[in-house]
């Protein structure tokens, strides 16, 4: 099996962040927003989330290939909304992620601005999921997978196209094997934003909450079947997981298969029925003989 | 110094191969998954131990597992028969361990064992044998001098292995039941030379005061806007301390079908919002800030002064024995946001409140 | 599993189940093993873990008198999993019970007190233990007043009792419904527990107050004893923090250094004023 590449050593350093503080500086400047979330260097080569509340800090406000923490869960903490209105450095799977949270109603319009900046070095300044829409497929790194993100490429047993489901079921029993049930997954995935998760409801209690083989294995099936449709390959939670359990990947199995069966892929636009509960006429009922 | 002997590196696998013959179970850390990271298990067939790189998760599952059965139950109509068998242990060797995880399962050991007394950890204690191997290399995440412990030390081991060259260990016996592994291993263990006993050991700086630490968080306490700040980023995601090796916090559920079940003890964590929420609704605890002071407050406040509250001594200024850690980094290695606890005790050492 | 295994429970069987108020139950409880029964002692204001086998276990005091021996008693309410669980049983079922766990109400160093009592709710369980260990041994105290309220005539509990005590001259008596709460033969009070208290002005001479309730109503009951001269010292309530083990290893009661299953769950006012407010 092909190793997966995980953190990197942070080279591809977009050139044009002193455009993206500038900008920055105005917004907050102008008090249109309080604060900039984005990534700043953390400890020891690793990255961080930032939050910029005075013009001075914006030095420090970094965007590289290690920036895979998506930022847009920070849009439902309490005490980051409490700051006030945010602007968040976007990275391509971060808007993938605001779009398809919007097709939800689980972002509101002018609820946050997004700075990204495009192929030429322009900084883009998008707030309604509309805009995001318009210029998402035509940002840097906006197409192919991200640079840290596990990827099924590396790992052609367990891609979509393989029929081996032997293999691909044993090697998923022995991965989840690892799982210490933190659920450090569900935190880090901005889809994960139910009130109460399916795992914590005990009445009836669905899922085991033992981190044994079974309660594994039910928890993230469950999880991934939550996601179809609607995960979009951030790979937040693979970079999460202490166990380094390429979770990301299932998901993807399972955004490929809805993209097959109903045409449609998360993170393309606001404007997406949840493939799993809208009857269309033109879904194929190979199920229904 | 302890007792000591001399061992060649070269005969690592026969004293593993002599463990197993002998009917002990070996954990250690080996590769696991994609991205190859040790983890510790059971000795698996191609035994490749990796003791350079440091597991993501402490072994304290050795002692404390992730699951553990603590009760079995059958129901026979209105009937309910709890059954009766021993806690079942197998001898085991924790291989491979740090000093620091070593040092951690002994804290382990006390926090189970304070008050009511636990079976289960007690059990699986008296049937395992630590051996650990001294760090000839640290990272900027390890601050175990600044917590009480150090890259050679020798608390919670049975057996410390410390490279004296690229060929030998000095290997340090201390406990008896290290002892009866040695004898277990005879004829590969030498007797350590004079000039065998000089380890060679990583060099880990002291990062931040831990007196100071120790002595400004109580009235740190009230200050919300110092703990809002230090957690701004935490997604209360726990990894922290289900990687930590002392922490312990646990839950408790019932599994069980119409005639028969179990109750199991599994890993929790502080950092959750549902530890402490209340059937109507309240909680104590109701936002992550608070969730994260009190991670830190119960490692560095809480648990050193139950400790002394408990030996009944007087409260020792500084003292680290009865720490809820033990500097390993994991909590920062694995933290999704990089909320490195070296940076968060130094600002408080540093508070000036 | 081994004698020694903490989390053993012993088995009782439900020797009556009361109907309290609307979703609040009291099961009278005998254990199985006779032997057991015998040699259990516990004292007022200790707790037990009771499980349904499948289920899990739930934290409530132990409800009865230390002075009644051969039985105990609790009262829950329908919540969560285990109390749902524990609802749909009936006389002649089985559940597990640990404990007791935790510190207990001093009432032997009361001997010669007045005692105020003040509760609302489903919390009058552990101030109604202390209340019978107390009338047992009634030559011991001084005065005992009982101040009682709950939002309406039916969610009053132990409605027997509350009976009883309000017929006996030795006991001081007052229920109170909240405003909306009463029926048309109500006989008691109108108002909330706090107001109650103050309207009676008992004197803080010589007497214990002990409070239990909603956290809104000691919140606002505790300034009312104050006023009244009432030293924090004197004053005791129980933290009702989620709990799992009981005895101080699950990490959850834990307040400050305390864990409110083995340093309480009975603290006085004094205490409280040291702690973090995380209760």
């Amino acid at each position: 099996m092909a190793e997966t590449v995980r953190r990197t050593s942070g080279q591809t350093v977009v050139n044009d962040m002193e455009a993206l503080r500038q900008r920055a500086r105005e917004l907050l400047d102008a008090g249109t927003v309080q604060v900039i979330i984005g990534y700043a260097n953390g400890s020891n080569r690793r990255v961080r989330p930032f939050f910029a509340r005075r013009p001075e800090d914006l030095e420090r406000l970094i965007l590289d290939d290690r920036c895979v923490l998506n930022l847009a869960v920070y849009l439902r903490k309490p005490e980051v909304k409490a700051l006030g209105k945010a602007a968040v450095i976007a990275t391509p799977p971060l808007l993938r992620s605001i779009l398809q949270l919007a097709a939800e109603n689980h972002y509101q319009e002018s609820e946050a601005v997004f700075l990204a900046l495009d192929s030429a070095g322009n900084v883009l300044e998008l707030s309604s999921a509309e805009q995001i829409a318009g210029v998402l497929g035509s940002l840097p790194g906006s197409t192919g997978q991200d640079a840290c993100v596990p990827s099924a490429d590396r790992m052609p047993a367990l891609s979509a196209g393989s029929t081996d489901r032997q293999a691909r079921f044993a090697f998923w029993k022995q991965e989840f094997e690892r799982c210490i049930r933190c659920y450090a997954c569900r935190a880090a995935c901005p889809m994960c934003y139910c009130e109460q998760c399916l795992v914590d409801s005990n009445q009836p209690q669905w899922i085991p909450v033992a981190a044994h083989s079974i309660g594994n294995l039910e928890w993230h099936i469950s999880r991934a079947m939550h996601l179809a449709g609607r995960c979009v390959n951030c790979g937040a939670c693979s970079e999460a997981c202490p166990a380094g359990i390429p979770l990301n990947l299932v998901n993807q199995f399972l955004a490929d298969r809805i993209q097959q069966e109903f045409g449609q892929k998360a993170g393309t636009s606001a404007k997406l029925d949840y493939a799993l509960s809208v009857f269309s006429g033109s879904d194929r009922e190979t199920f229904i003989k | 110094m302890s007792e000591t002997r001399s061992l060649r590196k070269q005969s690592i696998p026969s004293l593993l191969e002599k463990l197993e013959q002998n009917g002990q179970r070996i954990i250690a850390p080996q590769p696991a998954g994609p991205s190859g990271t040790p983890w510790f298990t059971d000795l698996d067939r191609e035994r490749h131990i990796d003791l350079e790189q440091m597991t993501a998760v402490s072994p304290k599952s050795g002692l404390f597992p992730v699951v553990e059965e603590i009760l079995r139950f059958r129901k026979d109509g209105k009937q309910v028969v709890i059954e009766g068998d021993k806690v079942k242990v197998q001898p085991t060797v924790l291989f491979g361990l740090r000093p620091c995880d070593a040092r951690g399962l002994r804290i382990l050991e006390s926090i189970f064992q304070e008050g009511e007394p636990d079976v289960f950890l007690r059990e699986r204690r008296a049937a395992t044998t630590v051996v650990a191997f001294s760090c000839t290399a640290a990272d900027p995440d390890c601050f175990c001098t600044s917590v009480g412990g150090g890259p050679g030390d020798t608390e919670g081991s049975d057996l410390l292995l410390s490279a004296i060259d690229d060929d030998h260990f000095l290997v340090e016996i201390v406990t008896p039941k290290g002892k009866e592994l040695v004898e277990l291993g005879a004829g590969l263990f030498e007797p350590a030379k004079e000039s065998e006993q000089t380890k060679v050991l990583a060099a880990v700086p002291v990062r931040f005061p831990i007196a100071d630490v120790l002595t400004k968080l109580p009235a740190l306490f009230n200050l919300e806007s110092f703990w809002q700040e230090q957690s701004l980023a935490c997604l209360g995601c726990s990894t922290c301390a289900f990687v930590c090796p002392i922490c312990s916090c646990f839950d408790l559920e019932d599994e069980a079908d119409l005639k028969c079940g179990s109750r199991l003890r599994c890993w929790d964590s502080c950092g959750q919002r549902l530890f402490t929420l209340h059937a109507s609704g309240h909680n104590p605890r109701s936002v992550q800030s608070q969730r994260w002071r009190q991670r830190v407050m119960h490692k560095f406040s809480y648990l050193p002064e139950r400790g002394r509250k408990a030996r009944g001594s007087a409260p020792a200024e500084g003292s680290t024995s009865l720490l809820g850690c033990v500097g390993c980094g994991r909590c920062s290695r694995s933290c999704p946001v990089d909320m490195n606890l070296i940076e968060r005790l130094t600002a408080i050492a540093e508070s000036d409140l | 599993m081994s004698p020694e295994n903490v989390y053993q429970p012993y088995l009782m069987r439900i020797d009556r189940a009361v109907d309290e108020a609307p979703g609040i139950r009291t099961f009278r409880l005998l254990f199985e093993d006779e032997e057991c029964g015998k040699n259990f002692r516990f004292k007022a204001g200790q707790f037990g873990e009771y499980s349904v086998f499948g289920e899990g276990e739930s934290t409530f005091c132990i409800a009865s008198s230390p002075t009644r021996t051969g039985y105990i008693e609790c009262t829950f309410r329908q919540t969560g999993r285990v109390t749902s669980a524990l609802a749909a049983l009936d006389e002649g079922d089985i559940l597990g019970f640990r404990g007791p766990y935790g510190n207990v109400f001093p009432v032997d160093e009361w001997k010669g007190k007045n005692l105020l009592f003040i509760a609302g709710g489903i919390a009058l369980p552990p101030l109604r233990c202390v209340i019978w260990n107390a009338l047992d041994l009634r030559e011991n105290f001084g005065d005992v007043s009982i101040i009682y309220g709950a939002r309406s005539v039916a969610d009053l509990v132990y409605k027997h009792e509350l009976e009883e005590w309000g017929k006996r001259d030795d006991v001081k008596l007052m229920t109170t419904v909240d405003p909306g709460g009463e029926t048309p033969d109500w006989k008691g009070q109108v108002g909330f527990v706090p107001h109650v208290l103050e309207k009676a002005n008992p004197s803080s001479e010589n007497t214990i107050a002990l409070v239990c309730g909603p956290p809104i109503m000691i919140k606002l009951t505790l300034p009312v004893l104050a006023k009244l001269g009432f030293a924090a010292g004197d004053t005791f309530t129980t933290l009702e923090n989620r709990m799992k083990c009981g005895f101080g290893k699950c990490g959850r009661c834990n307040v400050g250094k305390y864990y409110v299953c083995v340093d309480g769950p009975v603290f006085t006012l004094e205490q409280l004023q040291t702690m973090p407010a995380e209760f």
